[in-house]
């Protein structure tokens, strides 16, 4: 066992009513039991992160939350709607904008379709022509199979999917990912600004230090637990014994 | 040399009806994952459907055209939601014993009533006599058949390319369960879809009826052909399979002119090659439907 695993008392701030609670879920794979009970709450218009190790649990928790993943158990609310029972396809269109840690990126569809297969489901929702003065490549590629792209496009796209839908709410599966740090700046602005626009962020990411420049709060998870709760100054002050508990 | 152009004719209006049974099922197995063993079957349904309506309630070929593919398509439908949807999570044998079993039922059923000799169909008076195609001419019906499935084939690849339902259907062949979380009901597709590749099937009987052989087994003999068009083709490329449907016709009968021994192998072999050098078949995946 590692060292930080003390679960802290304090919950996360609740003065205001979170978009989205998740109270207690279990999720397993055949037998094995991946998630323990996992509970936490992302506010309105915050940015919050999931950082934990490999296997802690973290996809599968955003699964869960999608409503992909069938054998979960507990409660999940949004904006006070239990959407435990609910159908993914429903999720959505409640303002679930998932981006999945695959990238999602259908083979089969253009770039363009790509991003407009979802349905607008907000009043945010993205113009196409918003998208493409945020994301040139896009446009330049418009008219190509998805998986056309490189990477790093694919990763833009995925991301640029569920701004035009209007999500009110992401839930991003390591975008950064293999990306190089010039586009992991980039990824870092579009969270800002989508920020600003009030969008709130669920937000898994291995690179604590990144999660500190985006993110209001951190959720740590271990073995499908959340073990902590950390503020930005909290990972500032405990970055290096985080990165050597991440692995990284 | 007139008689190869002729033979690569007959190749391509035989590959019409490949075509059309291919698409079908292409889609249906794109879609719901289903390998569907009674296609033949409903190919013979179509045939009958416009012997009935035409000897029951005195209705033209014309009128079967349209009407057959409708009633069997609704048929199809209601199959889907009251058994086939079931095979989803069941073992893929389930999928050969229900689709298979379906196929002996209505084999048998027609087979009761008709026997297994052969139902004459007359060709719609428009349609009778020949065309002179310039090196030779050619049964006008058969030059009807051929353009009419093209005209289908398009239509369905526009559908499919072109339109936000297309999108949907290839986006859910390509990963359901990830497009339900984009918010598309993808289960409400499901059983449309289904439907449609029925009503494909129904729709190339309907087009045997007048120059094959009508009977209760003629869907049998032509389904395995099938499943090598979609094999060579691409399983779930829309534009593999009909691609494939005329090649294949083309081959088996120009391999009829040259080597008549091998011509019912030659697409057998074919299909060998393919799935030894491209896996995926001529079309698949790799290259997307944009291609
Ligand atoms: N399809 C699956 N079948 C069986 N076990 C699985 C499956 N997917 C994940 N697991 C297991 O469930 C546990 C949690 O996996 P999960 O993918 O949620 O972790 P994660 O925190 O997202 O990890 P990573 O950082 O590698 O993405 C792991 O132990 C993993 O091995
Ligand atoms: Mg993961």
């Amino acid at each position: 066992m590692s060292r930080c695993v003390t679960i802290l008392a304090s919950s996360p701030p609740t003065w205001e009513s979170p978009l989205l609670n998740v109270a207690d879920i279990t999720a397993r794979y055949g037998e094995a039991q991946v998630l323990q009970g996992v509970s936490l709450e992302v506010a309105k218009g915050q940015v919050v992160t999931l950082v934990g190790r490999n296997g802690a649990g973290k996809t599968t928790l955003l699964r869960s939350v999608m409503g992909l993943h069938r054998s979960m158990t507990g409660r999940v609310e949004l904006d006070g709607t239990n959407i435990s029972r609910m159908a993914p396809h429903k999720r959505c269109r409640l303002g679930l904008g998932y981006v999945p840690d695959d990238r999602g990126v259908y083979a089969s569809l253009s770039v363009e379709e790509n991003l407009t297969l979802p349905p607008k489901v907000g009043p945010d929702a993205w113009p196409l022509e918003k998208v493409y003065e945020a994301f040139p490549v896009l446009a330049e590629r418009r008219r190509q199979a998805g998986t056309h792209l490189s990477g790093g496009e694919q990763q833009m796209l995925s991301i640029a999917r569920v701004l035009r839908m209007g999500a009110r709410m992401l839930l991003a599966d390591e975008p950064t990912e293999g990306l190089s740090p010039l586009l992991v700046r980039q990824i870092g602005e579009i969270i800002r600004t989508v920020k600003a626009h009030g969008v709130t962020v669920l937000l898994i990411e291995q690179n604590v230090h990144f999660a500190s420049t985006v993110a209001d709060r951190h959720y740590l998870m271990a073995q499908g637990r959340v073990v902590e709760s950390l503020d930005n100054s909290e990972v500032e002050q405990r970055e290096h014994e985080l990165l050597e508990y991440l692995g990284i | 040399m007139d008689a190869l152009l002729q033979q690569l004719f007959n190749g391509l209006v035989s590959g019409s009806f490949y075509a059309l049974l291919a698409l079908g099922l292409s889609v249906i197995f794109g879609m719901l994952g289903v390998v569907n063993f009674a296609h033949g079957a409903f190919y013979m349904l179509g045939a009958f459907g416009a012997l009935v309506l035409l000897d029951s309630f005195g209705l033209n070929w014309w009128l079967a055209l349209l009407l057959v593919p409708i009633g069997l398509g609704l048929a199809g439908m209601v199959v889907e939601r009251l058994f086939v949807h079931r095979l989803v999570a069941l073992d893929p044998l389930y999928n050969f014993l229900l689709t298979f079993g379906i196929a002996l039922i209505l084999q048998d059923l027609i087979r009761l009533k008709y026997g297994v000799a052969s139902q004459p169909y007359d060709r719609p008076d428009v349609l009778g006599g020949s065309v002179n195609l310039g090196l030779f001419s050619y049964p006008k019906y058969q030059v009807f058949v051929l353009i009419f499935s093209i005209v289908i084939s398009v239509l369905v690849w526009l559908v499919l390319n072109r339109t936000r339902v297309g999108m949907i259907v290839r986006a859910s062949t390509e990963r359901a369960e990830l497009t339900k979380s984009f918010g598309i009901d993808v289960r409400r597709w499901i059983t449309p879809v289904f439907g449609f590749g029925i009503a494909l099937a129904g729709l190339a009987g309907v087009l045997a009826a007048p120059m094959r052989a009508v009977n209760s087994g003629m869907g049998g003999d032509l389904i395995i052909v099938i499943f090598a068009v979609v094999v060579i083709g691409g399983l779930g490329s829309v534009f593999g399979s009909v691609a494939a449907g005329y090649i294949v016709g083309m081959l088996s009968a120009v391999g009829n002119l040259y080597v008549p021994a091998l011509s019912q192998s030659l697409v057998f072999i074919l299909m060998a090659l393919v799935l030894l050098l491209r896996p995926a078949g001529l079309f698949g995946r790799e290259e997307g439907v944009l291609a």
